[in-house]
């Protein structure tokens, strides 16, 4: 007869992988990045190139080193290398997007483990890196579709490692399109007072404004996502609707001073952040109520932020902090068991709807439900048919 | 998807699809197994306490004659499978590791497997203790797995009081088919077990929660409905949406009537009787005849198995003679195999041959080595809570976290603030595990320290 194997139940597994899970989330962000290197051309191309580089680089170094748990293949590192260099200006400075990638890794994911074990979103953590280190370089945006970016680098993009990168309001006045200023629609808003149109927002396909991807694009791909299962859908819709609803209301109350909830919710990173960042497994909630919790709460400290505070983005430090919270929001919103929840009524849709008392349908004069959507159900009347 | 779910109204909360894979054995007539020249009838075979033997080295025995007799309360007497002779009564392996006393019969040659022993008895005057009796000498046990004493489950406490009986005709553990042949090919002697059932406990309806991936079993179970006319109570046969693993009879209740079984209490509580249809079918069949358990109806399928299907199986028979009848291919290359008894997600792995088939296995699954590599090959991640375990535990527990708990043994907390002991090991949380993490496994270990602990 041979041999006969022994192993643990369950015998069967289902079909999804950690590299499975991964690996769709870097298919749904390549179109996310094809727009964005049309946007602005060689030097975003370059960009992406490096910061990811950087990060599997860093990450091979690591796990050949001991420190952390993981492989080069389970893409991990690829996400955070392509989501690090879409919230970065095309224009940054590569070595300094090195910089951010190896910080990433490093300071983001090796120093806590590795995959599963890091506390803050590793990509977030390097972007926060150079928005210390290199205040002025991270916050200089340059107009997207600008002739000739695809044969012509930004010239900041170029800089020597330690040294000053070059002006971009020089390299566009030699162009003659000193007209376009290279600020984000946010900081327009912030320092200037002056509001971007809503399809401007929506496509970041009008031309020579200082955004980053679509924010269109970015929802239908992380639609994908969802609708995959690949990416918890509370989430996002948390964090949109906490941001959303208490920018409406703000909106409500002082029209004149803050902006319409829609410029709040499409300006930015906001999307990127909350579709991309914030759904980072292991970062964020595992439990249900948790995941609506930890949204509501990153919504909410990012319209604060820009609000009130001297920054025009705040959407990285309310993801940051919603990690940091993530532990003791797990803590608390822990699922109840099976037979010990306080909600003990009688569930919708049940065939025989009773409570413990017991009445069945017949006795009760068959109270059925109407509204039931159940598959493969047949109709009440048919069937009864059965009984004597 | 689970957005959907929120308006549909789930059969119960969580839980998972896994592929079915019962075409091989569903449609197939259930069929009898030969005798094997040898039988191994284990005393355990149940929960409860063990039956003293009541038979001696060399003394011939009837197919049918009791041979094994039960002095506690939680325990069952046992019947002799084979007409033959008392070979010996000593150790011998058992599918949970341990050898334990069994007896063993050597069959005669020309054995009839028409049952020999037993009186006819009249019970449509019998009283509900009558009744009890009469199925405590059958030595009936649940024979979904669980393998509980049908006497003890059907007789209820003095304060309680039972209105309802449901019958659990899911099977929804993958490849099984043995309850569904029941219901198709047996419906008449099920709808007799469930009025002795009745009877017994005084409930005044039954309902029997079928899955609806075997309509043919609702029509079966619905016929025979029709056919007995029962007078003494309603009856009725109810599909439920398919999904693992509604045979638990929690889950089975909540997709019936939707609410919750309180933790750490039984249906009874709710003056509910859960039974599989396997135990009420062989009831109504042995009852009227006075007979015992000898014999019970088996899958037998899987990937290495030639002949798949659902076979009647004399108790005791070796698991390597079922297989050989059964065709599992021995193709050179193809040695390495895996055996489990019971179904896919719950089922046990045996390291013996020589195991005997017994009143808890409904199925013996054969997989092939590279059937298994596979998972096998799967790289084991750390967790990267996903919560995919969380959305698909139907007890509501948080598996991820105890299975990080559990990596730091840290176990008393499991159990005080995560509700271990809620844990019935379905499975799902490990099928669900995209980091191929063995959770459940983690948490038999938790569960087993516990006790040890609790007991010293």
């Amino acid at each position: 007869m041979g041999t006969v194997e022994i192993r643990p139940a369950p015998h069967i597994r289902g079909e999804r992988t950690v590299e499975k899970i991964m690996l769709n989330v870097v298919y749904s962000l390549l179109p996310v990045c094809l727009f964005y290197i049309y946007q602005y051309g060689i030097s975003a191309l370059a960009s992406m190139t490096v910061v990811t580089g950087a990060c599997l680089l860093t990450e091979r170094w690591l796990v050949k080193t001991g420190t952390q748990s993981g492989t080069l293949a389970d893409y991990s590192a690829t996400i955070t290398g392509i989501l690090l260099a879409l919230t970065l200006p095309p224009g940054f400075p590569l070595w300094m997007g090195a910089v951010a990638g190896f910080v990433a890794i490093a300071l983001g994911k090796g120093l806590f483990g590795g995959l599963g074990f890091n506390v803050f979103n590793p990509a977030l953590v390097g972007r926060a890196f150079v928005q210390a280190a290199f205040p002025t370089a991270i916050a200089t945006y340059t107009p997207s579709f600008l002739p000739g970016r695809f044969f012509e680098f930004i010239p900041s993009s170029l800089a020597w490692p330690l040294m000053m990168p070059a002006d971009a309001t020089i390299w566009l006045k030699e162009k003659h399109l000193d007209a376009l200023a290279g600020a984000t629609p946010l900081a327009k808003w912030k320092f200037e007072g002056v509001l971007a149109g809503a399809e401007e927002l929506i496509t970041s396909l009008s031309g020579h404004m200082a955004v980053g991807p679509s924010p269109l694009l970015i929802l239908a791909c992380g639609a994908y996502l969802a609708f995959r299962r690949y990416l918890d859908w509370r989430v996002p819709t948390a964090i949109l609707g906490g941001a959303g609803a208490v920018a409406w209301l703000l909106y409500f109350f002082g029209p004149g001073h803050y902006p319409n909830p829609f410029f709040m919710l499409f300006s930015g990173g906001l999307i990127l952040g909350a579709v991309y960042m914030a759904t980072d497994m292991a970062t964020s909630p595992v439990t249900p109520r948790g995941m609506w919790l930890y949204g509501g709460l990153i919504g909410l400290l990012t319209v604060v932020i820009r609000y009130y505070s001297g920054l025009p983005e705040g959407v990285m430090y309310a993801i940051l902090i919603g990690n940091a919270a993530t532990p003791l929001i797990e803590r608390i919103t822990q699922p109840a068991p099976f037979g010990k929840g306080v909600f003990g009524g009688a569930r919708k849709g049940a065939s025989y709807p009773l409570h413990p008392g017991y009445i069945s349908r017949e006795e009760a004069g068959a109270v059925t439900p109407k509204k039931r959507i159940l598959k493969n159900k047949p109709k009440a009347d048919e069937r009864r048919t059965p009984n004597s | 998807m689970k957005l959907l779910n929120y308006f549909r109204g789930e059969a119960f909360q969580r839980g998972v699809h896994p592929p079915s894979r019962k075409e091989a054995t569903a449609d197939r007539r259930i069929r009898r197994l030969p005798y094997p020249p040898r039988v191994t009838v284990p005393l355990s075979q149940h929960i409860g306490k063990l039956p003293h033997a009541i038979v001696k080295v060399g003394q011939e025995v009837v197919r049918g004659q009791p041979i094994a007799r039960a002095d506690d309360w939680l325990s069952v007497p046992h019947h002799a499978p084979v007409t033959g002779v008392v070979e010996a009564i000593e150790l011998k392996p058992s599918a949970r590791g341990p050898w334990t006393q069994s007896i063993v019969i050597r069959a005669h040659a020309s054995a009839t497997q028409e049952d020999l022993w037993g009186q006819p008895r009249d019970l449509d005057s019998a009283t509900g203790a009558d009744i009890l009796q009469a199925v405590w000498d059958t030595g009936m046990v649940g024979l979904g797995g669980a393998a509980f004493p049908t006497h003890a489950k059907l007789s209820v406490p003095k304060q309680a009081h039972v209105h309802t009986l449901v019958v659990n005709g899911c099977e929804c553990e993958p490849y099984l088919t043995c309850d569904h042949r029941v219901m198709v090919e047996d419906a008449d002697d099920l709808v007799r077990g469930i009025r002795y059932a009745m009877r017994a406990t005084g409930a005044v309806r039954t309902i029997v929660g079928i899955e609806d991936n075997k309509p043919d079993a609702v029509a079966a179970v619905g016929a025979a409905i029709v056919r007995a006319n029962a007078p003494e109570g309603v009856i009725h046969a109810e599909a439920v949406p398919t999904k693992y693993p509604q045979g638990s009879e929690k889950m089975l209740l909540m997709a019936l009537f939707g609410f919750e079984i309180p933790s750490g209490q039984l249906p009874v509580s709710m003056g509910m009787v859960v039974n599989n249809v396997g135990t009420l079918a062989a009831l109504g069949r042995l009852l009227p005849r006075g007979q015992g358990l000898t014999e019970r109806v088996v899958t037998i399928t899987g990937p290495g198995v030639a002949r798949p299907g659902d076979y009647r199986v004399p108790l005791g028979t070796p698991l390597k003679f079922v297989l050989d009848h059964a065709g599992v291919e021995a193709t050179p290359g193809l040695d390495r195999r895996q055996i489990i008894l019971g179904g896919p997600m719950m089922g046990q792995a045996i390291a013996s041959l020589d195991v005997p088939i017994t009143k808890g296995v409904s199925g013996v699954l054969v997989f092939r080595h590279d059937d298994m590599v596979a998972n096998d090959n799967r790289k084991t991640y750390p967790c990267i809570k996903c919560g995919e375990c969380v959305e698909s535990c139907p007890m509501g527990l948080n598996p991820s976290t105890l299975g990080m708990l559990a990596a730091k043994r840290e176990y008393d907390l499991m159990g005080s603030g995560y509700h271990l002991g809620d844990c019935f090991e379905c499975g799902c949380c490990t099928y669900v595990c995209p980091s191929n993490i063995p959770l459940v496994q983690q948490f038999r270990v938790a569960k087993q320290i516990l006790r040890e602990r609790a007991a010293s």
